[in-house]
């Protein structure tokens, strides 16, 4: 029967977090399955020996039995109380981060998650962490509510705008885990995926080496590791393909047909606008579902993606 | 006062009498014509066209599950788009709670069989029972222009900032259309608890009254209570939407956990509005098919009540993710388990009533059986979710589509089955094919629990819910759920047909096929139009299978309604001196 168990969870990569919450599921289930056998027992066992034999069959008058009401009203509710006392204390640990964590920033928006390391490393849907230490994700949301959920680690925290909250976790193996998105947040939910990658410490320091620093290069360059960044590429394509947003293929001096009729040549301030506020002016046959940039990009930032866009031909 | 009351039996005479078999006059002969229909008072035709509405709803609900069970059959794209898939589930889901499980009971059943039960002519208020049937409607007209507007994409819980985010006008429109729904729903429960309070029939006590109708009772008081919370909610989320009074969006200032707040207190309690009229029907049902006395009726009445009142205060543990405060995470939790202790009560007390009866496993009963198994893994997995620390992992995966679906369609939706079939011969006068009735009910068994369990299995590997796109280790459990799907789908068009069949070319039903105790049974079937021909004066017990058939029949209060026994007249044939 363990192994069945087993089998309904992921692997456990995160035992500080997972041994207590696996514990109790395997406890809870256990349980379950020694009453739900004897319920169905019962009912089997009382459907064939009681079976009517005949319409004037005569049946025992049997009000109550306050002995087996209170039996089984009490070790039920004793159970249970051991169940809540054990998930508390469960969730106590989860809520308690270790003081010497490692902490890496995050933020959640339609449909990416972004992270952002001490030495200003940042990622797209890939969080980088060392193996055998303790980490603290912060997280925020740019738009919506969502939800960091990583399976292997039993962890999860809704992302609230407007507000930080946390998961940690200790990794014990390198490797990749998969991160979900857990709370609705429109069209590509289900695609709003990240991994975690689990490194030996000296090679996340190497990691963490090699992407420090932020970016650089010419402004084309750093116009298309922004929009790299950025995950703009979850919604326009580069290559002219169809996605959830117009793409970026000659996108330069297009005209181009908003949703109230009218047109607009992409130039500068087009763009500049559709970044900062993408409700504005939405483009013919497309919803507005972008977040807005207003105060998250500066405006050297945004020159910079402008003179990338204007490449992509 | 138990004094009192057996005094006031002794000297109450009546006459008994049998109900005639094979009506020439009843409900349906009573008034003709589709006006007849959409003015009538009648609470049994009432329950009749809310029966009907919630059918269309479930089927329509029902199909679009089947079509989302289809996309789902491989990741990514099956046959439509993601936009289309988000708002099928939302759809389905919207739907399934508001029209179908919120009102099936109590608004369909209940109403047809309440009264019957209570030997009243009809509810306290038959023209508002009218009313919230049309404002029912109204409420799906909006839902339907909802969908005329672009739809809505929000899932059924509408939560912020994702509904005020500009979403497209449908949302206004379908939470319109669920504010007005709610006040059908409070019209329902006050005319209940009044009819329950007032309109009792000479000789039911409350310690008389059938299980049914505690059942009835505590859901009319969640109702009352609760949808008013709802409805304050949903006014300010339109507020929000409209006029941009920052209140749930954090972009004006407002707080998204707030809304989650609201929304499950009242949510939450809809749980136990859709649930506990079920608990009602499986104690009928029990009862007359293992010809038994109930075991523990107060345990199963008062647990009734408890539930409602607990339920009240375990809206929490839809947030433990949610960034809630950790002390009431805590007393969330710990209430959570409280709940589930008068759950556990009434299902042990329903399994001990079998002991020892005379078990007749015709289609209500078999309904029953398979309402405790599903119901119980549906309990089990509860408790799951109500760990804390378990929670964290399990919460808005598939482990909760699974548990939910085992409590609402494993519980109420197998018990309104009991309920549709053990009150079909008294709603229509025709009994229906029990070959065809047992053959579904199995392949609804089989189908169920194929399309359910794997969703536990996948929801613990970590499949999270309102997923279009999935990896591919979860295929197999997916296609799996998918084909369970479909046996369902097919089960419930054997038993639409073998239902509609029976009204045209059915047996006619006896008075009481069941021979069950049941007040409702001392009438005829269909019954007339004023229920009984006279107030009736009940004798014994809903549940007092120990005495013979013969003593169930009807007692008859000679003149005023039995309250005035000095003024009898010499027509009396039996005086009956039981308390």
């Amino acid at each position: 029967m363990g192994r069945l168990f087993d089998f309904m969870l992921p692997e456990n990569k995160s035992p500080l977090t997972a041994d207590s919450t696996d514990g109790l599921f395997h406890f809870i289930n256990e349980v379950s399955l020694i009453f739900l056998i004897g319920i169905t027992f019962a009912l089997i066992y009382f459907a064939f020996k009681y079976k009517r034999k005949s319409e004037d069959d005569k049946t025992p008058v049997i009000t109550h039995n306050n002995t087996l009401e209170i039996t089984w009203s009490v070790i039920p509710l004793l159970i249970v109380m051991v169940i809540f006392g054990w998930g508390y204390s469960g969730w106590l640990n989860l809520k308690a981060v270790p003081n010497d964590a490692y902490e890496i920033q995050a933020t959640g928006y339609k449909w990416n998650w972004n992270f952002n390391y001490e030495n200003g490393a940042q990622t797209l849907n890939e969080l980088h962490v060392p193996k055998g230490r303790p980490i603290k994700v912060v997280m925020q949301s740019r738009d919506v509510l969502h939800s960091f959920f990583i399976p292997d680690y039993r962890v999860k925290h809704d992302v609230v705008p407007g507000r930080y909250t946390y998961v940690w976790f200790q990794a014990e193996e390198t490797g990749e885990s998969i991160i979900f998105c857990t709370e609705y947040c429109g069209t590509s939910h289900s695609d709003m995926l990240a991994k975690v990658i689990v490194h030996e410490p000296e090679e996340f320091e190497q990691w963490l080496e090699l992407n420090g620093g932020g970016i650089q290069g010419s402004p084309v360059e750093q116009g298309e590791q922004l929009v790299t960044l950025q995950g703009c590429q979850t919604c326009h394509s580069v290559d002219g393909s169809e996605m959830i947003g117009p793409s970026f293929k000659g996108i330069w001096q297009r005209e181009q047909q908003l949703t109230d009729g009218s047109t607009v040549v992409v130039d500068e301030n087009y763009i500049r606008e559709s970044i900062l506020y993408p409700g504005n002016k939405v483009v013919a046959g497309y919803q507005n579902v972008m977040s807005p940039y207003e105060g998250r990009l500066s405006d050297d930032e945004i020159t910079n993606i402008i003179e990338y866009l204007k490449t992509i031909n | 006062m138990a004094i009192t009351e057996a005094k006031k039996m002794t000297t109450l005479q009546v006459k008994r009498f049998k109900p005639s078999e094979n009506p020439t006059n009843n409900y349906l002969t009573d008034e003709k014509g589709v006006w007849a229909w959409m003015t009538t008072v009648d609470h049994k035709k009432i329950g009749i066209m809310y029966l009907v509405a919630v059918a269309f709803f479930f089927a329509l609900a029902g199909f679009l599950a089947i079509a989302l069970r289809t996309e789902l059959w491989t990741p990514a794209k099956t046959f439509i788009e993601a936009d289309t898939y988000n708002q099928l589930f939302t759809l389905h889901g919207a739907m399934m709670v508001f029209f179908v499980l919120v009102p099936s009971i109590p608004a369909a059943l209940g109403n047809f069989i309440l009264p019957m039960q209570l030997g009243a002519k009809d509810v306290a208020f038959p023209r508002l029972n009218l009313a919230s049937l049309y404002i029912y409607v109204a409420g799906a007209i909006f839902t339907f222009a909802a969908l005329a507007s672009g739809g809505f994409d929000t899932g059924w819980t509408f939560y912020t900032p994702y509904s005020s985010d500009g979403n497209g006008a449908g949302v206004i429109w379908v939470t319109l259309g669920v504010f007005i729904l709610g006040f059908s729903s409070i019209l329902t429960g006050t005319n209940f608890i009044t009819t329950i309070h007032k309109l009792r029939a000479p000789g039911i006590t409350w310690d008389r009254l059938p299980l049914n109708i505690w059942a009835l009772y505590a859901t009319s008081i969640i109702q009352v209570l609760a949808t008013p919370v709802l409805a304050i909610t949903i006014l300010l989320l339109a507020f929000e939407n409209i006029m941009d009074i920052g209140i749930f969006d954090p972009a004006l200032g407002g707080d998204p956990v707030l809304f989650q707040h609201f929304f499950w207190f009242y949510s939450h309690p809809a749980v136990y509005i859709m649930i506990v009229p079920g608990f009602g029907i499986i104690s009928e049902v029990i009862s007359t098919f293992s010809k038994k006395t109930v075991f523990g009726y107060w345990a199963i009445a008062l647990s009734s009540l408890a539930i409602a009142f607990i339920g009240f205060l375990v809206w929490g543990h839809h947030m433990f993710t949610s960034g809630q405060s950790a002390v009431a995470t805590t007393v969330f939790s710990f209430l959570t388990f409280l709940v589930g202790i008068p759950t556990g009560i009434k299902i042990f007390n329903w399994i001990a009533t079998l002991y020892k009866g005379s078990i007749d496993m015709k289609t209500p009963m078999l309904y029953v059986f398979i309402f405790l198994f599903l119901f119980s893994i549906g309990g089990f997995t509860g408790i799951m979710l109500g760990a804390l620390s378990v929670d964290i992992h399990l919460h808005d995966t598939y482990y909760v589509v699974a548990h939910f679906h085992y409590v609402m369609m494993g519980g109420t939706l197998m018990a309104l089955l009991a309920g549709l079939h053990y009150w079909w011969p008294k709603m229509t006068g025709k009994m229906y094919n029990e070959t065809l009735a047992k053959i579904s009910a199995v392949l609804i068994f089989i189908g169920f629990n194929m399309t359910f369990l794997p969703q536990f299995v996948m929801g613990s590997q970590g499949m999270p819910r309102r997923y279009y796109n999935y990896i591919d280790q979860f295929t197999p459990f997916h296609q799996t759920s998918t084909i369970g799907s479909y046996i369902l789908g097919v089960a419930f068009l054997i038993i639409l047909y073998y239902l509609v069949k029976s009204l045209f070319g059915g047996e006619k039903a006896s008075s009481n096929p069941w021979n069950s105790r049941g007040l409702e049974w001392q009438s005829t079937s269909p019954p007339d139009f004023h229920n009984f021909d006279h107030t009736p004066v009940v004798i014994n017990g809903p549940y007092d299978y120990h005495k013979p058939m013969e003593e169930f029949q009807l007692g008859l209060a000679v003149s005023h309604n039995g309250h005035d026994a000095e003024h009898t007249s010499t027509e009396v044939e039996k005086t009956e001196e039981k308390a």
